[in-house]
């Protein structure tokens, strides 16, 4: 069967207590694309981003990704994320491990690596991001670019299918954003599907095949990153390019 | 007999301590054995509690948390006196030696199930989410993420809670254990001199001196490299 579709979300909601923060969002998206999304703070998209590998459980919706249903109680979570990686704003790399440590412990307790296989495919993914010489540092040896690009090591160690971006370079300083963009433009190159939600607007130009607009819980467009940046349709989007390129 | 002599004589007569110092070493053991299976099973039933707690289940949580707090608010000596002299008439009759043992050790999983758990809830979200985003389980993120950095945390509060409840140990000469001070005591009364109460503190110094000095090197070895 040849799908389409790597990530199919449809009718996405999300209530946080009285707060509605998704409001019936779809999201296809195809094998090999980068989709960038993009929105005022508070649109939902990191929440979105969160809902396809049920970091957050949606209120109602459904979530499709490399044909498993995520949400479906038949459904073993645990073995379904190792398809999907995730990058965070904050790294969020275990400190009491080495850089090495990150990588192997999901290949070992979650792929069922030896130890030998796991050093051996983590190495190779620390030297994927650059850094085959950092593997015995631990994070707070490592440059916050250093770290973040050690967090994607880690995921991308796990051949995922599909690889989500929540804001990766909000955290970093100027200059060290160059070099974790770099580690996702090979990516790309390597045909990664990946989802990026991300204010790196010259990325987005270069790179995304797609951008998504959001806001206030919906996707208000969508199309190539020409159209969306050049020639918005909604005033809403218009505003919000209009004030992201101000700065 | 000048007032120096009298005093050697009264606080450090060689005869008595020569004669009790067989009581005084007997009373170390015990004290020995009371703390190595106050300290594991107070420690281990702590976890226990705070690992169960960690699984969120909200009548589970009430329960614990009412256990936890009724222990951390009775005082020590009240337990061991509840459980040797109160138990008997419901059934079974511990020994003052379990009736300590069971006492101090509630008090210790009391205390020290506070300090895991202040442990788990310090560790931030996102490492959780970075753990389960990579296919990790729960008890998995608990048991390799989470635990590995909420022990640092809590060794300091945890070493200072352990020592300072099994110097409690002593306690247990009220329900007739033959500890160190309920050794030296006995040996007062009998030689009419107070000698082996000073052999009793020094004994308490010699194990727990070097316990002290452990801990604060347990503390300065797992203090936090960032």
């Amino acid at each position: 069967m040849t799908q389409k579709h790597i990530v199919e979300a449809r009718g996405i909601h999300k209530h946080f207590g009285a707060l509605h923060v998704l409001k019936g969002v779809d999201l296809k998206v195809d094998e090999r694309e980068l989709v960038f999304v993009i929105g005022p703070s508070g649109s939902g998209k990191s929440t979105l981003l969160r809902c396809l590998n049920r970091l957050e459980e949606p209120s109602s919706g459904s979530v499709v990704v490399d044909g498993i249903d995520m949400l479906s109680p038949k459904t073993d979570i645990n073995h379904a994320r190792q398809r999907i990686g995730m990058v965070f704003q904050s790294f969020n790399l275990y400190p009491h491990m080495t850089a090495l440590g990150n990588v192997t412990l999901a290949l070992r307790k979650v792929a069922g690596k030896s130890r030998a296989e796991a050093d051996a495919l983590a190495r190779a993914a620390l030297d994927r991001v650059g850094l085959a010489d950092r593997a015995d540092h631990t994070p707070g040896q490592l440059s916050g670019g250093q770290q973040q690009r050690v967090a994607i090591a880690r995921s991308i160690a796990l051949e995922p299918r599909v690889m989500l971006f929540d804001e990766p370079t909000s955290a970093l300083d100027p200059e060290l954003v160059g070099s974790v963009l770099e580690v996702m433009r090979g990516l790309r190159e390597s045909g990664m599907t990946m989802i990026v939600v991300s204010h790196e607007m010259g990325f987005a130009r270069n790179a995304a095949d797609r951008v998504v607009f959001m806001d206030d819980g919906l996707i208000v467009e969508q199309g190539p990153p020409a159209s969306i940046f050049e020639n918005p349709a909604h005033e809403r989007t218009r505003a919000f390019i209009g004030q992201i390129q101000r700065h | 007999m000048n007032r120096w002599d009298k005093f050697t004589e009264t606080f450090f007569n060689a005869k008595v301590m020569e004669k009790y110092l067989p009581d005084i070493l007997s009373g170390m053991v015990v004290t020995i054995e009371l703390a190595l299976l106050i300290v594991v099973t107070g420690l281990a039933a702590g976890l226990a509690l705070a690992l169960l707690r960690a699984l969120a289940i909200r009548p589970l949580n009430w329960l614990i948390i009412f256990i936890v707090d009724l222990f951390r608010s009775l005082p020590p000596l009240v337990v061991i006196v509840l459980i040797y002299f109160g138990l008997p008439y419901a059934g079974p009759a511990p020994s003052g030696f379990v009736s300590t043992w069971l006492s101090l050790a509630f008090v210790l999983m009391a205390f020290s199930e506070e300090i895991f758990w202040a442990g788990i809830t310090s560790i931030p979200k996102g490492q959780w989410e970075a753990s389960r985003s990579t296919g990790l389980s729960f008890s998995q993120t608990l048991f390799n993420v989470v635990l590995p950095q909420a022990f640092r945390l809590t060794i300091p509060p945890l070493t200072n809670r352990t020592i300072a409840i099994t110097k409690g140990t002593a306690l247990g000469t009220v329900v007739a254990v033959t500890e160190i001070l309920g050794q030296a005591s006995s040996a007062m009364s009998n030689s009419y001199n107070p000698s082996p109460l000073m052999m009793g503190a020094a004994a308490y110094i010699v194990l727990f001196f070097p316990v002290v000095v452990a801990a604060r090197w347990i503390e300065s070895k797992f203090a936090w490299k960032r």
